[in-house]
């Protein structure tokens, strides 16, 4: 039995005096000047919460080298002020210049929520740009919403293994929203007058440079976020087989087969991406990048297919924002008999791969 | 011309992951049950920071790397007594709870004037390394703030891979979206890196590099600065394992052609 959650933690100052938020989304473009889905997502939950605050404001921040489309295909938003650091310098995603943007904005939209998206860009620079404020950032939140005038957020702890509510009386506030935890909004385009922020930059701020972008073929890439499904290999895959012979190479075969077929997201346990550092046969397209779990990532699919793995705890932690889950596993007792799985299927995965493969590549079921 | 650098790496201890995890209501806020209890290990990508301190240690002679770490004292010796076998550090203690549920500012605060109070700190020279999350809290702020403390702006999240330049330089490959890296170049020291995986496999326990660290690890454990989180303006309206136990259907009977017609119906749905 799940014991009950934890409830009425007292706060350890009392409540301030209520205050008239200015809640300011903070975006970045990208490539092109567009906005991405989870600065959508990002001004969604905004609008929401100043839609519950009295006499909030909401306000739009955009950096990049140029923002104007981007402010213009969300002019239709409830945001009564758009801000805008624009310039070459301001393309690079660099903790520099991006905390000295987000600073400046801040400043001038006097904002004490500031929300954005969590993506790598925001999240290496948020912390740090709340700490120049005085405020505090939370990050990987998943929820925010208003009771009683106050805001509160929804994050998880210990890698997933328990949510919890929090509220802050700290101004500015940085709330990091998760990206694929909100609805994006569909608030429309339209022409947005743009506010240019000046910030001058010292060449302090440039001793960084972003060179590039280091990507595998767009036909190796194995790492496929929007998928609907993640396909997770475990160590057995590399393990010997009945016939006491290790099958790497039908092994390798059979997963690029399958994720060619279904255009799945490639995940992979610990175990079996750590094997290449203790010189046993390798999977050559797993990286620690597939790595889902304790010390990996917790990515978001509506469907999740595990094969040739245990389940235990440290990878399964990876699998909350899983939808649906099934496994093929040898082992009836394994981690995802218990609870983890909606279905656990006892079977030897290499001969029902090979089958969903040429089911799949044959277009029939 | 190889560099020789001091290097912070800021880790903390985490409970094992294979143990079972249930939040309890304490005086002070959110806590985990018998948390003094659980067996603990480093916190695994601070873990990855600590190693690759160490391996860049190992090639730019004259390299000196340090171990920040704030927990309870008991279970940080503990944990100190397989960690100093790994790699060669000096530890800097704080004697402070390391639970999820305290503020990464005020964590930060005391890291970063624990970093300040080294002898002999050299901000020319200074990398400081982390995990670019913990397993605890799993926010990703405390190194930034640590940074920003240290009035370090060349800062680096979710990093793979750090390469010293002929130059001096550091070429640097952090984790973005899409399971792609971004490749930085920086004009060298102060930096700060917060570590994800890395390349290096855990270094094997090594009994002579823990005799070594233990001269120092045991006088800092004494002299460990006792650390109040006191968690201000946070509160917790709730702290709850999730509801989700699936009932899951195991099915042993079926063939091999059975199964995979119904996985793929299943991803076609």
């Amino acid at each position: 039995m799940l014991p009950s959650p934890i409830s009425g933690t007292p706060a350890r100052r009392p409540s301030p005096k209520k205050i008239m938020e200015t809640i300011l989304v903070l975006a970045h473009t990208e490539n092109g000047g567009a906005l991405a889905k989870s600065a959508r997502e990002a001004l969604h939950a905004a609008a929401t919460l100043h839609k519950s605050l009295a006499g909030s404001k909401l306000v739009v921040g955009l950096i990049g080298e140029n923002v104007q489309s981007a402010a213009n295909s969300i002019a239709a938003c409830p945001a009564i002020k758009y801000f805008g650091v624009t310039g070459a310098d301001f393309s690079q995603s660099r903790y520099a210049t991006d905390a000295a943007a987000a600073e400046a904005i801040c400043k001038a939209a006097q904002a004490t929520v500031v929300i954005a998206p969590a993506t790598s860009r925001w999240a290496r620079v948020l912390p740090g740009v709340a700490q120049r404020l005085g405020g505090r950032a939370d990050t990987h939140v998943t929820g925010a919403a208003v009771a009683d005038g106050k805001i509160s957020v929804n994050r998880w702890y210990y890698r997933q293994r328990m949510e919890g509510v929090s509220t802050r009386t700290q101004r500015p506030w940085f709330i990091g929203i998760d990206p694929g935890s909100q609805t994006p909004c569909e608030c429309g385009a339209g022409t947005a007058a743009v506010e240019m922020v000046a910030v001058n930059l010292t060449d302090a701020s440039k001793r960084t440079t972003v060179i590039g972008i280091r990507e595998p073929k767009a036909d190796a890439q194995t790492i496929r976020p929007d998928a609907q499904l993640l396909f997770v290999t475990g160590a057995g895959w590399t393990k010997k087989q009945a016939d006491g012979q290790t099958h790497v190479p039908e092994a390798e075969k059979l997963i690029l087969g399958f994720l060619k077929q279904s255009r799945a997201s490639l995940g992979s346990s610990k175990s079996l991406v750590d094997l290449g550092g203790e010189g046993q046969a390798v999977l050559p397209f797993l990286s620690h990048l597939n790595q889902v779990g304790q010390t990996g990532a917790t990515p978001r699919h509506a469907k999740g297919l595990s094969t040739c793995c245990h389940g235990e705890e440290p990878h399964t932690v990876g699998w909350r924002f899983i939808g649906e889950r099934r496994a093929v596993n040898l082992d009836p007792n394994c981690g995802w008999a218990r609870g983890k799985a909606d279905v656990l299927y006892i079977a030897d995965a290499f001969k029902v791969i090979a089958k969903v493969n040429e089911l799949l590549a044959g277009g029939k079921t | 011309m190889s560099t020789a650098y001091q290097i912070v790496v800021c880790g903390s201890i985490v409970p094992d992951p294979l143990q079972t995890l249930e939040p309890v209501a304490s005086p002070t806020g959110p806590a985990l049950k018998n948390e003094m209890m659980l067996p603990a290990v480093l916190d695994p990508w601070a873990g990855h920071a600590l190693y690759e301190a160490a391996n860049l240690a190992k090639n730019a002679p004259g390299t000196k790397v340090w171990l920040v770490s704030l927990g309870p004292k008991a279970k940080l010796q503990q944990v100190m007594m397989t960690v100093a076998q790994k790699v060669p550090f000096e530890l800097v203690a704080l004697d402070g709870s390391a639970s999820g549920f305290t503020d990464a500012t005020e964590t930060a605060a005391a890291l970063a004037e624990a970093i300040t109070a080294i002898p002999g700190l050299d901000k020319s020279k200074l990398l400081v390394f982390g995990g670019w999350e913990s397993a605890s809290r799993g926010a990703g702020a405390t190194m930034q703030i640590v940074g920003e403390r240290l009035g370090i702006v060349d800062q680096f999240q979710g990093v793979d891979q750090l390469t010293v330049n002929a130059d001096g330089s550091l070429e640097i490959l952090e984790r973005i979206e899409g399971g792609k890296h971004q490749v930085s170049k920086c004009a060298g020291a102060p930096a700060l890196l917060g570590w994800a995986t890395g390349n290096l496999p855990e270094p094997k326990n090594n009994p002579q590099v823990g005799m070594v660290n233990m001269r120092t690890v045991m006088p800092a454990l004494q002299k460990a600065k006792p650390t109040k989180l006191a968690g201000e303006g946070l509160a917790f309206a709730s702290v709850a394992l999730p509801k989700q136990l699936r009932e899951t259907q195991i099915v042993k009977d079926k063939s091999p052609d059975d199964i995979a017609k119904e996985i793929v119906e299943w991803i076609k749905k």
